[in-house]
């Protein structure tokens, strides 16, 4: 049953414990604006190797979104600890600038790292063609479908360098139809630009068609319930037998965290 | 252009049907022609008047230009150290609302007594009245920026002052083009309390039109107050258009703005 992570493309040897990520026993509260006090982690213990795609699935409000920070060093833990490699974040609104071009927008991150505009872009004009953006290097974010802008932030995302990518809901403001092709996309970037990843969802189907590993949070205050291998090579098919079978187990997982 | 035409046409209706009604009240002479000239009068001091009055108006527009764009400099690195700094906010906060409250009056003595009769003095009043649009809008402008595109930049490894450049000054440009548009408009009549309020004032659109209503020249005061409107709406409008070239994502059509 153990094939997912051995048989994965994007796992070189070197490196593996530098760019992975661990979360051990990681509890965060806040308070909202009414100061009550809000338990979003409880307890939430994850790890993704190095090249490895894991998959936070949970409830509305189960604190992906904490968890995304605090992996990213936005927050601190309350308890618990965190190892990760440098991560980028891909918030769940793409967050572009509307006053600069698409591929001005892609080039974010080496514009930050003092590359020079033109030397900036041109990094980022080759990617653009790769991720069927061609011909909208110059169009500003409005001028943008949903898909489109999601293709530029994650570029974005990508092209900060940073060993881990920390994706919060990327597809989830799209149509079915283009979130279908946004997800065979990222497959196949990924195997392109191989990266440490996590993605947080709440789409089990979403999970399982993209992650080596799935990971499913009760609701808030979360917590681990279960962890699935995800064992079918890729490109997998969403009426797969076995992809049917570990969805269907993810979401009783799902649903037994929620009805403790 | 023709949209340009028939956008303007509302208000050249309006002003129309406003011109002859007031030309019929005046008429009907139910009002003396020296406390409320028709119209037709205006025009005609207008005309006799023009050279006059146009060497009035420059002096006035040089003036306002001088007095906003100081307003600007210092409404700009006022908004900065407030948007900056919580000590500079609650500091400075107050004392440029209180400034708004301060009769201009009051100020015109010590102001001619430091700067002399020339014109300096009548650029600080101006400079004074127009600040304030400026720095409120330009604050309000700096602070709006989503809190989420700060959080991003961070992740990204931006630096304070990268985060500056990229989010928060293009953020802040339509609130800040609108400040200097309303200050712009503001600007005109604060022209004219300068010139009739500084001591040794000898031209100017504000100080003819006060001179000539003591004299009972009241076409010609009117004939210098078009002149202040019609300039306060150019100016107005030129920027509104320059607002749009300059930060066109702010003037999405509506709908699409997600």
């Amino acid at each position: 049953m153990f094939t997912g992570i051995k048989d994965s493309p994007r796992s070189p040897e070197t490196n593996r414990q530098a760019a992975g990520v661990s979360v051990t026993g990681v509890s965060r509260a806040y308070r909202d604006s009414k100061r009550t006090v809000i338990r979003a982690l409880a307890g939430v213990s994850l790890h993704a190797s190095h090249g490895e795609l894991l998959a936070v699935v949970g409830p509305s409000g189960c604190g992906k979104t904490t968890l995304l920070e605090l992996i990213c060093g936005l927050q601190s833990p309350d308890a618990g600890t965190i190892v990760c490699a440098p991560a980028a974040l891909m918030p769940q609104r793409d967050l572009l600038l509307p006053w600069l071009s698409a591929l001005d927008n892609a080039a974010l991150a080496l514009r930050i790292a003092h590359r020079t505009r033109p030397a900036a872009r041109a990094q980022a004009a080759e990617l653009f063609a790769e991720l069927g953006l061609r011909g909208f290097e110059e169009a500003h974010p409005h001028e943008l479908s949903g898909g489109m802008r999601q293709r530029v932030a994650f570029l974005r995302t990508l092209l900060a360098g940073k060993p881990v990518l920390c994706l919060d809901e990327p597809f989830g403001a799209l149509d079915a139809i283009t979130r279908a092709e946004m997800q065979g996309w990222l497959s196949q970037a990924l195997q392109r630009e191989p990266r440490t990843v996590v993605l947080v969802t709440h789409d089990v189907e979403e999970a399982v068609m993209l992650a080596d590993r799935v990971a499913v949070l009760s609701p808030r205050p979360g917590r681990v319930v279960s962890e699935l291998e995800v064992t079918p090579g890729r490109p997998r098919s969403r009426t797969d037998p076995a992809v049917v079978a570990l969805r269907e187990r993810a979401l009783i997982a799902l649903g037994s965290g929620s009805t403790r | 252009m023709r949209r340009r035409v028939v956008n303007a046409l509302p208000a050249v209706v309006l002003v129309a049907t406003l011109l002859g009604a007031w030309e019929v009240y005046v008429e009907s002479g139910q009002v003396s022609a020296f406390v409320l000239p028709a119209p037709h009068a205006m025009a005609a001091a207008l005309w006799n008047n023009g050279s006059l009055i146009w060497s009035n108006f420059l002096v006035t527009a040089q003036e306002v230009g001088l007095g906003l764009c100081a307003a600007l400099i210092a409404g700009f690195a006022t908004a900065l150290a407030i948007h900056f700094s919580p000590l500079a906010r609650r500091a400075i906060y107050p004392l440029a609302v209180g400034s708004q409250a301060v009769p201009v009056a009051v100020l015109a003595a010590p102001l001619v007594f430091w700067w002399g009769f020339g014109m300096s003095p009548k650029l600080v009043v101006i400079a004074l009245i127009c600040f304030f649009p400026i720095v409120v809008s330009m604050v309000d402008g700096l602070g709006a920026v989503d809190p989420d595109q700060l959080k991003l930049l961070h992740t990204l490894d931006a630096s304070r002052w990268q985060a500056f450049r990229m989010a928060e000054l293009p953020a802040a440009l339509p609130a800040a083009l609108s400040g200097a548009r309303i200050a712009l408009a503001v600007g005109m009549i604060a022209a004219y309390i300068a010139e009739i309020s500084t001591a040794g004032t000898s031209a100017g659109l504000g100080h003819e039109i006060n001179t000539d209503l003591t004299a009972l020249q009241t076409p010609r005061a009117w004939a210098a107050t078009a002149v202040l409107f019609v300039a306060a709406v150019a100016c107005f409008y030129s920027l509104a258009l320059a607002e749009r070239r300059l930060a066109p994502w702010a003037h999405r059509p509506r709908g699409e703005n997600r």
